[in-house]
């Protein structure tokens, strides 16, 4: 094949270089600049956009190139009119095959890997028993799923503020055992561990904040339990995501993320006169 | 009568099977007309889908739900979902197209089983007039398609158990032709006919039959049980009794997950033998597709959980769903590059067929990229159960195999009928339906990041305009089946003849009268080795007429 091209100056190697360089630029230009996610909220929701910024890019190159080639074959090898007659005989090409399998499989262990250690900073792969051995003896029940507060460093696992959330047709109730109070909105304060404690009465439901990217089912019969800190003060929707009977889309409520002094107001105007309960800086197992 | 006529001498006269237009609706044995049977019926029940799509678009179209009751809402988005999947697209790709090509492909004069094959058919109708007529007698099922209890054991019981049954009957419809299609593969070929010379669709349908044998039976049992949980107050699934709903939704995509690939892998093996016709050129890769298809196969059977990502499943299996999930882009993207290497170097009629199966490409390698990113467990954590994934499985389903499915209509159209389609309005069809599509289901992306859970008849206002937009998309799809439609009935009263082999293809049924006679071919099945000997080999391309690229992509 090195004679016999007559018809064009440049190599087609530099060409192809040159077209691989600006899909590469022209997609990670995509992936940082286009931004398709709500607000982030929580301290998990900057690592997740990372991991959605690599995966965008990713995904634009090869989604443009490979529409890119189809339409460059179509384009190129259409049958003009008054053509006959057959392309070329090629039935295959080993080391071509070989080629485009090995790079697929290369950048899904890449993005496999790096997506499990976006999951692990997010506390993911953190045994659930955790939560499980530090709280008391309330709690003896096992957690099924969700993410451990032990993902939220592990030096103040102390500080994290526990509710308990029962989800049934179609409400989200919270329980702030502290100060026992209870809600239909969702409060709570800027930078601090919150663990749910999530439990259905009824039907499978899931308790969904996009800003915090963070999404856990909540079941009848198995407790789960999320484990998020937020960051960003302000009010934020709470969706149930999993179909749980005709009044599905209306079973909507708020988190209300507050800095730390309004939420103390908050939860020192609603908590029942307990003395012993007053101070929500205390985690139930020292009171135990 | 006289003592004369033997039954041999009369049995000419009075066929066992009906013939002209009444044997369409008979209980026939011949694979073409089953296949026809299955073609008709589906498109019957696609449109009622497709009806049913309407009305949800029509709700979405203003945040309140305000067009139809929340119920009916939810019955009219579960039987949608219903009648689309085992209604429309498992018997299409499968029931037809593997009906009416398989026993071509393998030499054979008719399916292994044709009584069988006939009753697989015919379990159809019943289950799918039963199910849309649960509508109007007690109420639908309202749970989605998939019945998660305890959700399914809570809404009204009648619609829920007509669901049931139904979705058994055309379980084993299913389970009968995958027996009968992996049969006739593995036994049925003419003498001298090798597997790896066999056209790739018996490949892909023999990887799907496997695929529907090992896993329609496990849905078949769950949902046996959730039915006795529903009727009989036993407590598999119901936790008020000590039952575990998770173990439902581990045996439900056990089979369920599968079924993307029982959906997907026949379209994979159709758009193999539509290509290269229409490109002049070989099936790039033809080992490596086979290996390809049997690795999906594989694979595919091992990856039910990450549906579960948010559901009740422990740390360690959330990983190593991902990681198996994730690596089936791999022989699939394989199939992708032999595709487009077929396509390179070739000379490409742009008819209607090549114009949907390209954009079946284009559609099926943003849902697969959209699937690479599902399966990284973080970023399934925040959209599952969201508009991300309704678009995402609607660019498999309906970007892939409904593109391939109208692909394989334009192909085989002169072979069945005899005539040819008219090729304007058919990329009338095409352009209408890709441009509708992708209005209807890639603004759907946004909405599921953003905030809008899937199953909803009321969402946040915010989201009103992108709605309106996908519902826009939504109409113009509806409307590119009008010139499909008026193409496909005139055309078989008018079309101008096509002749036996329009398109010069090589596979055996084109090398028959079109359309075919009953037992395919007049004389010996004719034994076709390369099925996709199509091009000129590059030492005696005609100088003259080509040019650089011609050469380069010999690839040596």
């Amino acid at each position: 094949m090195k004679s016999g091209i007559s018809a064009v100056q440049i190599p087609s190697s530099i060409l192809t270089l040159v077209i691989g360089m600006v899909l590469a630029l022209g997609g990670l230009w995509i992936g940082q600049n286009i931004n398709l996610l709500p607000t982030d909220a929580s301290l998990n929701a900057p690592i997740y956009d990372e991991l959605f910024q690599v995966l965008f890019t990713i995904g634009t190159i090869l989604f443009v190139g490979i529409v890119g080639i189809l339409i460059f074959s179509l384009v190129r090898f259409r049958k003009k009119a008054g053509q006959i007659g057959d392309g070329v005989a090629i039935e295959g090409n080993l080391p071509l095959e070989i080629f485009w399998t090995a790079v697929p499989a290369v950048v899904i262990l890449f993005v496999g890997l790096y997506s499990y250690d976006i999951y692990d900073r997010m506390g993911g792969m953190v045994p659930l028993a955790h939560d499980h051995m530090a709280m008391s003896e309330s709690q003896d029940q096992r957690i099924w799923a969700g993410i451990s507060s032990g993902s939220i460093d592990s030096g103040e696992v102390a500080n994290v503020l526990s509710i308990e959330v029962t989800a049934m047709q179609f409400a989200f109730l919270f329980h702030y055992p502290d100060g026992d109070i209870t809600s239909g909105e969702l409060h709570v304060p800027a930078d601090r561990p919150v663990t749910l404690q999530m439990e259905a009465k009824d039907v499978i439901h899931a308790f969904w904040v996009p800003q915090f990217r963070l999404k856990q089912d909540v079941i009848p019969g198995q407790p789960t339990q999320l484990s998020f800190t937020p960051t960003r003060p302000g009010r934020y929707p709470i969706v149930c995501a999993e179909l749980c009977g005709p009044y599905h889309g209306g079973m909507r409520s708020t988190v209300v993320v507050e800095d730390p002094d309004e939420w103390q107001d908050w939860f020192q105007t609603n908590a029942k006169q307990d003395p012993a309960l007053q101070s929500p800086e205390t985690n139930p197992v020292s009171n135990a | 009568m006289t003592v004369a006529l033997s039954p041999e001498t009369r049995a000419p006269k009075q066929p066992l099977q009906p013939s002209g237009w009444l044997r369409y609706f008979s209980f026939s044995v011949d694979h073409k007309v089953i296949g026809l049977q299955y073609l008709v019926c589906g498109f019957a029940f696609y449109l009622v889908g497709g009806a049913l799509a309407g009305a949800i678009r029509t709700e979405l179209l203003s945040p309140v739900s305000d067009f139809m009751p929340r119920d009916v809402y939810n019955q009219v988005l579960t039987l949608h979902g219903t009648v689309m999947i085992f209604l429309w697209i498992v018997p299409v790709v499968n029931g037809a197209f593997g009906n009416y090509l398989i026993p071509f492909y393998v030499g054979a004069r008719d399916m292994a089983f044709p009584r069988l094959n006939a009753v697989a058919f015919w379990l159809i109708p019943p289950a799918g007039l039963m199910l849309i007529a649960s509508y109007f007698l007690t109420g639908a099922a309202q749970s989605g398609w998939t019945a998660y209890p305890p959700l399914s054991i809570t809404t009204p019981a009648t619609g829920q158990i007509i669901w049931i049954l139904s979705v058994l009957l055309l379980g084993g419809s299913s389970i009968f032709g995958g027996i009968n299609f992996i049969a006739t593969i593995l036994k049925l070929r003419r003498p001298g006919l090798k597997l790896m010379q066999l056209p790739m669709y018996c490949w892909a349908m023999l990887g799907t039959s496997i695929l529907v044998v090992l896993s329609t039976p496990v849905l078949a049992g769950t949902l046996v049980l959730l039915s006795f949980d529903i009727v009989a107050h036993t407590g598999f699934f119901n936790p008020a009794l000590g039952g575990n709903v998770v173990v439902y939704q581990h045996l439900f995509w056990f089979y369920s997950h599968p079924a993307v690939y029982i959906m997907v892998l026949p379209a994979f093996g159709l758009v193999s033998e539509i290509l290269p016709v229409h490109a002049r050129k070989p099936l790039f890769g033809y080992v490596t597709m086979v290996y390809s298809i049997m690795a999906i196969v594989i694979l595919g059977l091992v990856v039910w959980a990450h549906h579960m990502f948010t559901s009740g499943t422990p740390p360690w299996m959330r990983l190593f769903f991902t990681i198996a999930t994730a690596f089936i882009a791999v022989p699939t993207g394989i199939k992708f590059f032999n595709w487009l290497a077929t396509l390179w170097g070739g000379r490409i009629s742009l008819n209607s067929a090549i114009l949907f199966s390209c954009g079946f490409i284009v559609n099926f390698v943003l849902g697969g990229i959209t699937g690479v990113a599902l399966a990284q467990v973080p970023f399934d954590i925040h959209v599952h159960d969201t508009y991300f994934v309704v678009a995402h499985f609607h660019y498999i389903v309906f970007g892939g195999s409904v593109f391939i499915i109208f692909a394989s209509v334009y192909h085989w159209y002169p072979k069945v009928t005899g005539r040819m389609l008219n090729e304007d309005l058919g990329r009338l069809h095409c352009a209408l339906t890709f441009i509708g599509f992708n209005l209807c289901f890639g603004p759907q992306h946004w909405l599921g990041l953003n905030g809008m859970p899937r199953r909803v008849a009321e969402y946040d206002p915010q989201f009103t305009l992108i709605n309106q937009l996908s519902s826009v998309g939504a109409l113009m799809m509806a409307i590119s089946t009008l010139p499909f439609l008026w193409n496909v009935i005139h055309s078989a009263l008018k079309g101008p003849p096509a002749g036996d082999n329009p398109w010069n293809a090589l596979t055996p049924e084109w090398l028959t009268s079109s359309p075919p006679p009953v037992e395919n071919w007049i004389g010996e099945a004719p034994l076709v080795e390369e099925p996709y000997g199509y091009g000129v080999p590059a030492d005696q391309l005609d100088l003259a007429s080509t040019s650089g690229p011609d050469l380069w992509s010999s690839g040596k």
